[in-house]
């Protein structure tokens, strides 16, 4: 019997797994995928939100403006990319300037500090390709970028390490109450669990139905973004917000922390069956690249190396659902966690902590809980000593794999052995990031193919691009020519 | 610190070309950065044949093709390192480099010679919607798994562009038991040249869609299928004409871009329409020193023509070392005119070219029965009657500059109708 | 066979010819569409008998990669690819082994050789 199951290791999942790793406490977080931060974390605008733009009052607001000041310490314990550079939400008019103020004495309301109204002038002198259009701006200097990926994954690894136990490959098929807690049915036989901690995404509302009153529906609101290479990078300095509307934040500019650039998303409400529907559309791009011209119309989208889009689960309530569930004693909500869910995720990790202390009636610390883990070995940012030094070590940090992001095989290599390491392609590029740039992993593809297989005692053949089902190669060749079509068409060719 | 006369960097065609003849021009200090396991670049995973005919009168694979250039870098006793990268090249000729063996590295070069060559365009490029399941490979990469792997990457494909990778590899798809349902065209012709049309989609029955593209891609995990509509003359897909190609496997062959990170870095000026360094007649950058050759200046139809290049830029960087290279302060401009995309090279310092000029160009459309006109200034210095140009080909025209009367003024290359 | 119509690959000008069987002529044929004289020679030979070279890769082991390239070194009937594929896919081969080296001698009974177009060790 698990004291905890978690359903989902998404960003929030991973969170509450690793907050409550720090306890005396038998926790197991379970994923459908074949990886962590597979659905709405590896898909979404990387934003630590300052967090002036929710309703007073609202879950969203309050755990935004918690969570915001949380992150530098988590990013630094657990060695995870995160940059406070600051947001601007710019107006384009009289009627624009007027939601800044709102926003700004919304934010007041909310207790962000560092907020400012700036003018035209200020805002051009920071952000020099900014439409001239542009009249003023929120400034709000505590608005950050993250890898929210690699966040995720960090906290998992750290609660792995902690004792965390982690099940991927693993989908819950049906959950059961019992007297003291809950038979939680997955792919891979049946477990049991005290308290169950609902944070599955999208599918939140699916998993609560499974054992208490529907009380919530999840609509996927997709969002559809570009990302311009590195070379475009430097193009805004911060995330660039325009007025926001009834369906979001709008159409964004920010760089991100490995230094590309960001466009999007545009906003568009599903029905609840298209729960995995991440395609995008002509429609929604060109949206998204109308819009964003508004902000500039210099931004360069022949830079562009990459188009994706991810799913907001975006709750019929309007605002993050957390707590317990009325009708299911011990099993925990975290659903409906729509933007500013990844700025919102350290201070909903803690209170949810704290809801099962108050259900458990308090827990007991691990001495040997350890904040940080291993740091990561990034090449690139190395001084050429450094690099030179870390050869001699291990000349697999010698050969570089990506050519585009300058990836060796060392790090690649570190990825797959971590706890909550790599296993497909996709997986080590989330974790560091062969493929993430402009060849778009055309050069390097092959290679990390090559790694994964040795490392993991694989066949080229099973390794897997991303989810299962996402095979690469079909096969070896040599095994024969049997077009029929052709053959018919060689053999007459003569005839005629 | 290491120190050499000449770096080049890439060891395909054109680092090949360009070491040789630098080392046969008399700098005996030459050394060779390539990045793979091994030379010959791209070529050793062409293993169809047509390469050479300029060059050797004959026709070659791309391995065969490449063999030749590397028993000869041996022969001569270039030195090289493979497995290397070189991750930056500062301005005054300073390289950082880093391999297994000698970790990370800083060479001092006299004069570097850019050889980088190109890489695919790619989904993101082109934003093609749609899932983004696995099975999308570019041509490039799925020839790299087949010929040099030995694995298949799918079962049925449709293949987006008809440029030589494309029509090749639909042939090879199709000779490995593959089904190529179709390759798909956007523009009214193929980038690629004839016979490959004739020889890898004819002679196999696969069809060639014409003014055509891809506009959704399904399946969430593996390629399923893709929809393909045709395009007005604006391009745009027109609604109605949709059509779903059940397929595992999509390949696209939608261009090469030059590769300049590293060109880049040296703050060498690239040339926007070629997306290769600006050179002069010597295949020097607009950095003094650093030379450049083959497809990282821009992309050529022919790998004869690059090794022609490349022998130059070579050549040049050798005189370059010996101080035999004229620092002409008048240098003279091409200009691309009517129907001309671009002309490589940029700029002319008359001085230095030794017999003849050779400027290579790619024409904007598809022409027939043309005349292709060289002025000097306002003068016509060479008219050429053409029957036939098309995009996918490059234009070469050589110039015997001592024959041409008078003071030579910036040269201008057109496209003139019939009757005009 | 009365007509044929195909694109001539002899340059870059790719004209669409037609080829005619005609008894009248010393060649048995006549060609329509060709702007020279070698389109003439391409439509006769691509209907008496049209050839290929066939490029592929055969199996090797002990090398740095598991397969090697090969080539026909001269073309085989257009009809014979498939089979020859077929004797291709059959044959493995151990490195070292050198660019030119006959992997299969006499394919099908064309009198061309399968041979490697690289040196692989």
């Amino acid at each position: 019997m698990y004291d905890v199951a978690i359903i989902g290791a998404g960003i929030t999942g991973t969170f509450i797994a690793r907050e409550l790793s720090r306890y005396k406490l038998k926790v197991v977080l379970i994923e459908k995928d074949n990886d962590v931060a597979n659905g709405s974390t590896k898909a979404n605008s990387a934003i630590v939100h300052a967090g002036y733009d929710a309703k007073p009052g609202t879950n969203m607001a309050k755990f935004n403006a918690m969570g915001n000041p949380m992150f530098d310490k988590v990013c630094e314990e657990l060695d995870v990319p995160f940059k406070r550079i600051g947001s601007f939400v710019v107006a384009f008019d009289d009627e624009d300037m007027k939601t800044v103020k709102q926003l700004y004495e919304r934010g007041i309301k909310n207790g962000i500090p560092k907020m400012e109204i700036i003018n035209k002038e200020q805002v051009k002198k920071l952000e020099p390709n900014l439409s001239d259009n542009v009249v003023g701006a929120l400034y709000a200097k505590t608005a950050g970028i993250v890898g929210p990926w690699e966040l995720a994954i960090a906290l998992a690894e750290n609660a792995v390490e902690n004792g965390v136990e982690l099940k991927l490959n693993n989908e819950v098929l049906n959950i059961e109450k019992l007297d003291d807690g809950y038979k939680i049915f997955i792919t891979e036989g049946v477990i049991e669990s005290k308290y169950v901690v609902n944070c599955a995404g999208v599918y939140a509302d699916k998993i609560n139905n499974m054992v208490a009153e529907p009380s919530f529906k999840i609509i996927p609101r997709r969002g559809e973004y570009y990302l311009l290479d590195k070379t475009a990078g430097d193009f805004v300095n911060k995330v660039i917000f325009q007025c926001p509307t009834k369906m979001g934040k709008g159409v964004l500019v920010a760089p991100t922390v490995h230094g590309n650039a960001l466009i999007g998303p545009n906003a568009e409400d599903l029905d609840l069956n298209s729960k995995d529907s991440t395609e995008t559309t002509s429609d929604g791009l060109n949206f998204v690249q109308e819009s964003a011209r508004r902000i500039s119309d210099k931004i360069p989208f022949n830079e562009v190396i990459r188009t994706f889009a991810g799913l907001r689960a975006e709750p019929d309530t309007g605002d993050f659902i957390i707590g317990e569930s009325e009708t299911a004693k011990g099993f925990i909500n975290v659903a409906g966690i729509k933007s500013p869910g990844l700025s919102a995720s350290p201070a909903i990790a803690k209170h949810v902590v704290e809801i099962i202390e108050d259900l458990n009636d308090g827990f007991e610390e691990k001495e040997d809980f350890n904040p940080t883990r291993k740091k990561v070995i990034r090449f690139n940012e190395l001084s050429d000593e450094e690099k030179n030094e870390l050869i001699k070590k291990d000349p697999r940090y010698g050969r570089i794999i990506c050519r585009c992001e300058h990836i060796t095989e060392g790090e690649i290599v570190d990825a797959i052995h971590r706890k909550v390491g790599a296993t497909t392609v996709d997986g080590v590029k989330k974790r560091v990031r062969p493929g993430s740039g402009r060849c778009q992993g055309g050069f390097c593809q092959p290679r990390v193919m090559e790694i994964l297989a040795r490392e993991l005692g694989k066949d080229m053949e099973e390794i897997l691009k991303d989810n299962r089902g996402s095979y690469i190669l079909t096969g070896k060749t040599n095994k024969g020519y049997d077009n029929k079509s052709a053959k018919e068409l060689i053999a007459t060719s003569v005839e005629e | 610190m290491l120190q050499y006369d000449i770096v080049v960097i890439g060891g395909g065609p054109a680092g090949l070309a360009a070491a040789i003849a630098a080392k046969k021009n008399g700098v005996d200090s030459v050394l060779l950065i390539e990045r793979d396991r091994e030379l010959g670049g791209i070529l050793q995973q062409c293993i169809h044949n047509g390469f050479g005919l300029h060059e050797f009168g004959e026709e070659l694979t791309g391995p065969e093709y490449a063999d030749r250039f590397i028993k000869e870098l041996k022969e001569l006793n270039i030195e090289y390192k493979l497995n290397t990268m070189v991750l930056d090249i500062s301005e005054n000729r300073y390289i950082s480099a880093i391999n297994t063996e000698d970790g990370f590295m800083t060479i001092k070069a006299k004069a570097i010679v850019l050889a980088m060559g190109c890489r695919e365009r790619t989904r993101g490029a082109i934003k093609i919607p749609g899932a983004r399941p696995a099975g999308i490979f570019t041509a490039g990469t799925a020839q790299r798994y087949i010929n040099m792997e030995g694995y298949m990457v799918g079962k049925k494909a449709v293949i987006l562009g008809s440029g030589d990778i494309g029509l090749i590899m639909a042939r090879r798809l199709t000779l490995e038991g593959a089904e190529v349902k179709a390759v798909v065209e956007l523009m009214p012709y193929s980038s690629g040249l004839t016979r490959n049309i004739v020889q890898c989609l004819d002679d196999f029955n696969i069809p060639l869609l014409l003014n055509h593209t891809v506009i959704d891609i399904e399946g969430k995990d593996r390629l399923k299928g893709v929809t393909i509509a045709k395009v007005d003359e604006n391009r745009k897909p027109i609604s109605g004409t949709e059509k779903y190609y059940e397929c595992d496997t999509l390949l696209l062959s939608v261009g090469l871009i030059p590769e300049n990170e590293l060109s880049r870095s040296a703050n060498v000026k690239i040339d926007p329409v070629t997306g290769g360094p600006i050179v002069n007649e010597s295949m020097e950058t607009s950095v003094k020193g650093i030379f450049a050759c083959g497809n990282v200046v821009h992309v050529h139809d022919l790998v004869d023509y690059v090794t022609a290049e490349s022998r130059r830029a070579g050549y040049n960087a050798s005189k370059f070392v010996k101080g035999e290279l004229y620092e002409e302060k008048d240098t003279i401009k091409t200009n691309p005119g009517e129907g001309i995309r671009y002309i490589v090279p940029h700029m002319v310092r008359v001085k230095n070219v030794e017999d003849s000029l050779e400027l290579f160009m790619r024409v904007k459309d598809v022409y027939t029965n043309v005349k292709m006109r060289v002025k000097s200034g306002e003068n016509i210095i060479k008219e050429m009657k053409k029957r036939h140009l098309a995009p996918g080909e490059m234009e070469k025209v050589k110039l015997n500059l001592k024959k041409i009367e008078g003071k030579l003024d910036d040269i201008t290359v057109e496209i003139v109708k019939e009757g005009a | 066979m009365e007509k044929r119509e195909m694109i001539c690959i002899v340059c870059p000008v790719g004209c669409h010819i037609e080829v005619i069987e005609d008894k009248n002529d010393p060649s048995g044929y006549i060609v329509k569409g060709n702007k020279c004289k070698r389109g003439k020679e391409y439509g006769i030979k691509e209907v008496t008998n049209p050839t290929r070279i066939v490029t592929s890769t055969v199996k090797v082991n002990n090398a740095h990669l598991c397969r090697l390239p090969v080539k026909t070194n001269n073309p085989i009937p257009k009809e014979k690819i498939s089979e020859c594929m077929k004797e291709i896919n059959k044959v493995e081969v151990n490195a070292p082994v050198e660019v030119g080296e006959v992997i299969i001698r006499n394919v099908l009974g064309t009198g061309v050789d399968v041979v490697a177009t690289r040196d692989m060790c």
